[in-house]
């Protein structure tokens, strides 16, 4: 087993609004392991990116962030700002869903590149230039000379996030977080990317948290997969494990929500994602669960391993 | 006896948009669509896959005339309609209704939902007042919304229940054909799946003919009957569902279905990828000859052919069309093989 990298314990994230507070992230714990593909899968409002966020301190001044975060001997959430900005961009990088908003329109590529290189990394601007030719080479965008001194938007979608892949790597971190990073892409540039991220994690040994609604992709890269709902981590396992054997309604209602031929009926879930203006005192799943029983909706089922190296929380956990 | 006519018949469809200053005689053309020819019959689903700017919603646009067509025909239910002014396509509209991709802008955010799906009946002198508040009612209930909503503005609803609105605008004046453009595309995979499940209820139930555009293969897979692929304005094949899914002939329609993620850790793993070199040519100034040239794996062997000569659309087998110039080549070789091997 590798060393672990980064440990989550306890993580809550509160934003306080007009409209009220929203519990977005309630006590989340994971661990990173060096080299590891982490896969964390929910939908939309399940606090997936807000995790990722908080842990840099991403977040507006609304948020309230409790918990711990070990990262290297010091925990980020506790973190003086001078810490965090040597471990920004540097250590820990980011990689966004949108490569056009992510990048400054009014710069080459080359410069964003080699922007990172000057300020993390004292290189000066000649040798952050050689280097980021290179680098745009690692990520192999072709013909990386001449590609240097063109602007965003001469690049398609797929290379303007090889452009942002290439500085999240310039500073050879150890953990890369890509949140949806092929979502707005083509099938066929998705394709691309993923392969390009596999042989980062192969031949630079640098662990990636893969941000996603998408079970396709956590299934084509992933080594462990969380899946979230609610804020809250709802199950746990390695990815061959999860998919050949899931035991929580939830997993099993996406894993069934996916089209696919042959079947006449999609699985549905019904009901919404409850609105989160407190921690739930019950499963946050309850409501839309068909195992639910009075216990799910009394009390907080915690996480338990039901099969080596599975957790799922959940009162009643099995495949079907 | 005649067979009734086709729902939807297009043929040759041409759209080009004129870019940058056209005044001083600069800027260009973007050859959108560029030649489609596509027949939907009564009660036929029939998707349409393409990647961005494959030109796949053009074609959605230009039919229902959000867009007026360059050159190239659109009959609907028989009907000719490519050049029809606006006051002569309204009759027409009840016909053909649309579902759009992002249910947040579609709506009208100042009209209550229950308006919003009664317009169409309303517009169309079908029903009004009592009549239409019991249309309205009955629409709710047919896409699965408590009635109660149609109170409500658009905002309040989720993107699930603002896509089941739009789906009852498009089906209260019962078309005969219904354009989806991406209409599961922003949702979430679980809200995805209860609107992929209705609308196949709808279809089985209300019998309507479908346009599906997407660029989810999974979608096709599980909802439609006939597949069209296009690649830079022009179909590359077309198929029943089942025979593009097992037996894909075109270089770019195998590098699609190659590279769609499946949600399945062994059997994606052991795949057998088919990467396409570079990015999608600007529709600007597409390729000579075959469009798919630039990418395709295999263009060393369908050279030098396939940088002069364009490849037509030409069926292979029963219901089966490929642009392929290799598809076509080993084709005529089995032909000739055929006729030799026949006794004189």
């Amino acid at each position: 087993m590798a060393d672990t990298l980064l440990d989550v314990r306890d993580l809550s994230v509160r934003f306080e609004t007009d409209d009220g507070t929203t519990q977005a992230v309630d006590e989340l714990s994971f661990t990173l392991a060096e080299g590891e593909v982490l896969g964390v899968v929910g939908e939309s409002g399940c606090g997936k990116s807000v995790t990722m966020l908080s842990l840099l301190r991403l977040l507006p001044p609304t948020a309230e962030v409790s918990g711990s975060a070990r990262f290297g001997g010091i925990d980020l959430l506790a973190a003086s700002s001078a810490q965090l900005k040597r471990i920004r961009g540097r250590e820990i990088s980011f990689v966004f869903q949108e490569p056009m908003t992510s990048l400054n329109p009014s710069f080459t590529v080359g410069r964003q590149v080699a922007e990172v290189l000057q300020r993390h990394l004292g290189y000066s601007r000649k040798a952050a230039g050689a280097r980021a030719v290179e680098l745009l080479d690692l990520v192999r965008i072709p013909a990386p000379e001449s590609r240097v001194d063109e602007y965003p938007h001469q690049l398609s979608g797929g290379m303007r996030q090889r452009v942002m892949i290439a500085i999240a790597l310039a500073c050879d971190p150890k953990i890369l977080i890509a949140d949806e990073p092929t979502t707005a892409l083509d099938v066929t540039i998705q394709a691309g990317i993923l392969d390009l991220m596999r042989d980062i994690r192969d031949r630079l040994g640098t662990a990636i948290v893969l941000i996603t609604h998408n079970l396709g992709v956590v299934a084509d890269i992933a080594d462990r997969v969380i899946v979230m709902y609610a804020g809250r981590k709802a199950e746990e396992a390695p990815v061959h494990e999860l998919y050949e054997h899931p035991q929580h309604p939830y997993t099993i209602g996406l894993l069934g929500a996916i089209p696919r031929r042959g079947v006449d009926r999609l699985q549905e879930i019904p009901g919404l994602v409850p609105r989160l203006s407190e921690p739930l005192p019950y499963c946050a799943f309850a409501e839309r669960c068909p195992r639910a029983d009075r216990r799910s909706r009394s009390e907080v089922p915690q996480l338990r391993e039901v099969r080596p190296a599975h957790l799922v929380a959940c009162f009643h956990p099995g495949s079907e | 006896m005649t067979a009734p006519p086709p729902v939807l018949e297009v043929e040759g469809l041409v759209k080009h948009f004129h870019v940058g200053p056209q005044l001083t005689g600069g800027g260009g053309i973007v050859q959108a669509v560029d030649g489609v020819s596509l027949t939907i019959g009564p009660g036929e689903l029939v998707g349409l896959v393409g990647e961005s700017g494959s030109g796949k919603s053009t074609v959605g646009n230009c039919i229902v005339r959000l867009v007026e067509p360059t050159d190239g025909t659109i009959r609907i239910l028989g009907t000719d309609v490519t050049h029809l002014s606006r006051r002569e396509m309204r009759p027409l509209r009840r016909d053909v209704h649309m579902v759009f991709q992002d249910p947040y802008s579609s709506l009208n955010p100042r009209m209550t939902t229950g308006a919003i799906v009664g317009e169409p009946l309303r517009l169309h002198g079908i029903a009004k007042r009592r009549s239409l508040e019991q249309r309205v009612v009955s629409l709710f209930e047919q896409v699965g919304l408590r009635p109660e909503l149609r109170h409500r503005y658009p905002h309040e609803l989720s993107g699930g229940q603002r896509q089941r609105v739009g789906l009852a605008r498009a089906l209260s004046v019962q078309p005969s054909l219904l354009i989806a453009d991406e209409p599961v595309s922003a949702l979430d995979v679980s809200v995805q799946a209860s609107i992929l499940n209705l609308l196949r209820d709808l279809q089985r139930d209300l019998g309507f003919s479908c346009l599906f555009i997407t660029h989810d293969l999974a979608t096709v897979e599980f909802l439609c009957d006939r597949v069209a692929v296009m690649y830079l304005g022009k179909i590359v094949e077309e198929a029943a569902t089942d025979e593009l899914f097992a037996a894909p002939l075109h270089p770019y329609t195998q590098a699609l279905l190659s590279a769609a993620v499946v949600a399945d850790p062994a059997a994606q793993r052991a795949r057998t990828r088919v990467v396409l070199e570079g990015d999608v040519p600007s529709p600007l100034a597409p390729p000579s000859g075959c469009r798919f040239r630039t990418r395709c794996p295999l263009a060393e062997e369908s050279a030098p052919e396939s940088v002069e000569v364009e490849p037509l659309l030409e069926e292979v087998a029963a219901g089966h069309s490929v642009a392929c110039h290799l598809v076509h080549r080993q084709r005529e070789a089995a032909q000739l093989l055929d006729l030799a091997s026949e006794p004189a």
